[in-house]
């Protein structure tokens, strides 16, 4: 394997996590909800996969369990949000503290507990394929999802009358109510989707990326996920685009700041803002698509605000 | 899909034998302590187009809501076509054959016309076969609408065309419309009649919610007639008279305005716009083109036209919440003002009063008086040096209270509280009380019942008959002919000639607000 293979591989691990945790985010924005609980379900699914699958010596187990703990995550927030008619902002704030808090109680055993990175599976034949092949066919199962997902979010919200009803209430929630479709059972399902792709990422982190667990690892990739869903302008296509652009350059600054020795002296920059760039870049390039793309950067309109039905 | 309902006599006087649709029997639906439905009974008839009349706040919007199933009532009967029935959403009144048109219109401004269309059916039905049967509804009534375009980007008539197209493929026994002439000009309520007339005759019955009694008259079979809650008349209404029907509504005869036209001797010029020209602001903004016109001391000067034709943007550069490109666009009592804040507007004489009563009018969850230091504390005694005078502000909001007759429950209640209609009273109130050199109104008795209504007219007369300006934004145009002395229509960001009242008839009006007779914008 070549460095270039190499490098595309590791671009692939880190990007895949934010593109789960962006696309669960995504589709519970465009049915009107704002969680920025991301960080916190995401830290969850990453020590109750660990947990799960150090204690069972089942990966399947850890996954599922990391998504369980998503969803359960986001079922205290669709709680407090939707049933309780609480400030999504707050909530989502205050699930994102919670989540960092208790994931740390939950992985307090497993800390410096090692597991088996998760086996790759190779697509026969699509896998020989020189440079391609190794990073688009013969990866884990998380990878396949990912992609699966996107495609499914798409054709999901675009092609699919429950998507077209999500869409709706996103955009006027009063008005989806009074046709008569329940609104608060399709911001809980979204949300619970939410959660399980949010755990899913976490479980990533947890069991393939460094398979482990630290207290707080996540690290802020919630963080950037929600982000990515507001510069993607609310599109999974560009949420993928997104997601692996950050993705290639976070792992691009590292290696450029290997090159420390060989740059001339005038290139040599404070680590700091090589770590910084990735950031900046992924800003700076999405802002630049949806303007180009013009009408496409309207958010939901109902994003962030609450519903409640009189009877 | 006509066929599927029984044909009626040609004028869809319906016979008093026949089943009724929907008979309603002692509904009562509390919300709280308010009792917003008083035990009413309703029977609506085939063929028979049924007027809802009523002040706000009355309970129609929540007896049709009912009807719908958007609300579930604490005690009574529905009967649907004979037979006992519980509503419990619009899915099911759907499926019974209830089509319903909101006041507010129930559409989604960021999907297509399609989109929207698919939303409100029970789906199972490929978008194939639904584009045709759109296709074919809209040919069959005259209702044309194009099916992939994006809601956000249509007029207020092709959005209610929506509504009516959509619960038409439902093929409804019964269509309720709320208030649906309300954001109309006359021509395109008269389309919106002749649709009504026919769908009638096939033997639809139609619930028709409104306040405007000349429409009941003229084509309604029969009006039922709401009061606090309580059906207080059902009658023919082309056997009443206005007066008749405003009565049973309010339960007392309507105050007209008096004093109206005093000979208005023309005063100075206390607002001057010129060639005011903008951009537009955003997708849903309008760019106004050389707007110009005066107005002057002692007169009302009325801008007619329909919702979002640059009403907004006017009122946003007269009143200084978007400088102007030119300095010279606005003048205020002869200084050109184009580029000054609103309060220094303020200060130079003029007052004024936005659409919106809460959230921009009046800050809903502060209180009254706070929001009489919010556009008072320029120009009148409420602030001693750098301190709010409490006592000043609390006279203030006992003066409008007094003078406008603003009914509340304390003294100085939260904005929010006060019904739609006391706190316009107070909002309008607030400013006339300065007798301002100027003031400019948006929409003065959008949504206000009757009787607020004339208070609020009669005080914007006797401003003007005092010797000051008044410039009225207003999509009623009983409100324009019973008050204003001259007159300019509105239509895509470009202004009529300013005409006296006497001049225009309400035909004319409604060309000028339906856009034709563009080539006299400007011209003066």
């Amino acid at each position: 394997m070549d460095l270039a293979t190499a490098i595309i591989l590791t671009v692939v691990t880190a990007s895949t996590p934010l593109l789960l945790a962006a696309l669960g985010e995504l589709v519970v924005e465009r049915s009107g909800v704002l969680n920025l609980g991301v960080e916190g379900m995401m830290v969850m699914g990453a020590a109750c996969g660990f947990a799960a699958a150090f204690t069972t010596g089942s990966p399947s187990v850890g996954i599922l369990a990391a998504m369980a703990a998503g969803m359960a995550m986001a079922a205290l927030f669709a709680g407090l949000v939707l049933g309780l008619v609480a400030n999504q902002v707050a909530c989502g704030l205050a699930l994102t503290i919670l989540g960092l808090g208790l994931s740390g109680l939950i992985g307090q055993g497993f800390v410096g507990q090692k597991l088996e990175p998760m086996a790759k599976i190779a697509i026969p034949l699509l896998s020989g394929i020189p440079v391609l092949g190794p990073v688009l066919f013969r990866q884990d199962p998380f990878v396949y999802t990912s992609f699966a997902l996107v495609g499914f979010a798409a054709w999901f919200l675009s092609a699919t009358r429950a998507g077209l009803i999500l869409r709706a209430i996103g955009d006027n929630h009063a008005s989806a109510h009074a046709l008569g479709h329940d609104v608060l059972m399709v911001r809980f399902l979204a949300v619970l989707f939410g959660g399980a792709c949010a755990g899913l990422a976490g479980g990533y982190l947890s069991l393939v990326y460094t398979p482990f667990w630290v207290t707080g690892m996540s690290a802020g990739r919630g963080w950037i996920a929600l982000a990515l869903v507001v510069f993607a302008s609310w599109r999974p296509g560009r949420v993928l685009f997104g997601a692996y652009f950050f993705g290639a350059m976070s792992i691009g600054q590292l290696h450029l700041q290997a090159l420390r020795g060989v740059l001339p002296d005038f290139l040599v920059l404070p680590g700091q803002f090589w770590s910084a760039l990735p950031y900046a870049a992924t800003i700076v390039v999405l802002v630049a698509i949806s303007r180009a793309r013009g009408r496409g950067g309207a958010a939901p309109a109902m994003l962030g605000t609450v519903f409640a039905p009189d009877r | 899909m006509a066929e599927a309902v029984d044909r009626q006599s040609e004028q869809g006087a319906p016979g008093r034998a026949l089943l009724p649709v929907v008979a309603a029997a002692g509904l009562v639906k509390r919300f709280g302590l308010l009792t917003a439905n008083d035990r009413i009974d309703l029977r609506v008839d085939p063929g028979e187009i049924h007027a809802l009349l009523g002040e706000n706040g009355a309970g129609k919007s929540t007896l049709v809501k009912m009807l719908y199933g958007l609300l579930q009532p604490d005690s009574g009967t529905i009967q649907w076509r004979g037979e006992p029935v519980v509503i419990d959403g619009p899915a099911a009144a759907r499926r019974l054959g209830i089509g319903m048109v909101f006041q507010h219109f129930s559409l989604f401004d960021s999907l297509t016309v399609a989109e929207n269309v698919a939303l409100a059916l029970d789906g199972g039905e490929s978008r194939a076969a639904l584009a045709r049967r759109l296709a074919k509804v809209s040919a069959d009534y005259g209702l044309a609408l194009e099916p992939d375009r994006y809601v956000h980007t249509l007029s207020v008539g092709e959005r209610q065309r929506i509504e009516i197209v959509r619960c038409l493929l439902q093929d409804p026994r019964l269509l309720i419309l709320d208030e649906p002439t309300a954001v109309l000009t006359p021509q395109e309520a008269d389309q919106l009649f002749r649709t009504l007339g026919r769908l009638a005759r096939e033997g639809r019955a139609i619930l028709y919610i409104t306040h405007r009694l000349d429409e009941v008259r003229r084509f309604c079979h029969r009006a039922t007639i709401l009061r606090h809650g309580k059906v207080v008349g059902v009658c023919d209404p082309r056997h009443e008279t206005p007066a008749t029907l405003a009565r049973m509504m309010i339960g007392a005869d309507v105050g007209s305005v008096h004093d109206r036209r005093a000979d208005v001797a023309a005063g100075p010029v206390r607002l001057a716009v010129r060639d005011l020209t903008s951009a537009r602001e955003d997708r849903h903004g309008v760019a106004l083109r050389g707007v110009s016109f005066d107005v002057r001391g002692g007169e009302i000067l009325a801008i007619a036209g329909v919702a979002g034709n640059g009403q907004a943007e006017l009122f946003a550069h007269i009143s200084g919440e978007r400088a102007s490109d030119r300095n010279d666009m606005v003048a205020i009592s002869g200084l050109d003002a184009g580029d000054k804040g609103i309060g220094e507007r303020r200060k130079l004489g003029a007052a004024f009063v936005p659409e919106e009563r809460l959230g921009h009018a009046a800050a809903p969850r502060l209180s009254l008086s706070d929001n009489a230091i919010l556009t008072g504390h320029g120009i009148s005694r409420l602030m001693s040096g750098w301190r709010i005078d409490r006592a000043a502000a609390l006279a203030v909001v006992d003066a409008v209270t007094q003078g406008f007759d603003v009914r509340k429950g304390r003294r100085d209640p939260e904005a929010a509280s006060l019904s739609g209609g006391n706190l316009q009273k107070f909002v309008v109130g607030r400013e006339i009380l300065r007798d301002p050199a100027l003031l400019v109104v948006s929409q003065p008795t959008w949504g206000v019942d009757a009787g607020a209504a004339a208070i609020i007219r009669q005080a914007l007369v006797d401003l003007a008959r005092r010797g000051s300006a008044v410039l009225m934004i207003s999509q009623d145009l009983d409100e324009i002919f019973q008050i204003a002395d001259r007159i300019a229509v509105i239509h895509d960001g470009r202004i009529s000639a300013c005409h006296p009242i006497a001049e225009m008839s309400s035909e004319r009006l409604g060309l000028l607000m339906g856009g034709a007779e563009q080539v006299d914008a400007g011209a003066r």
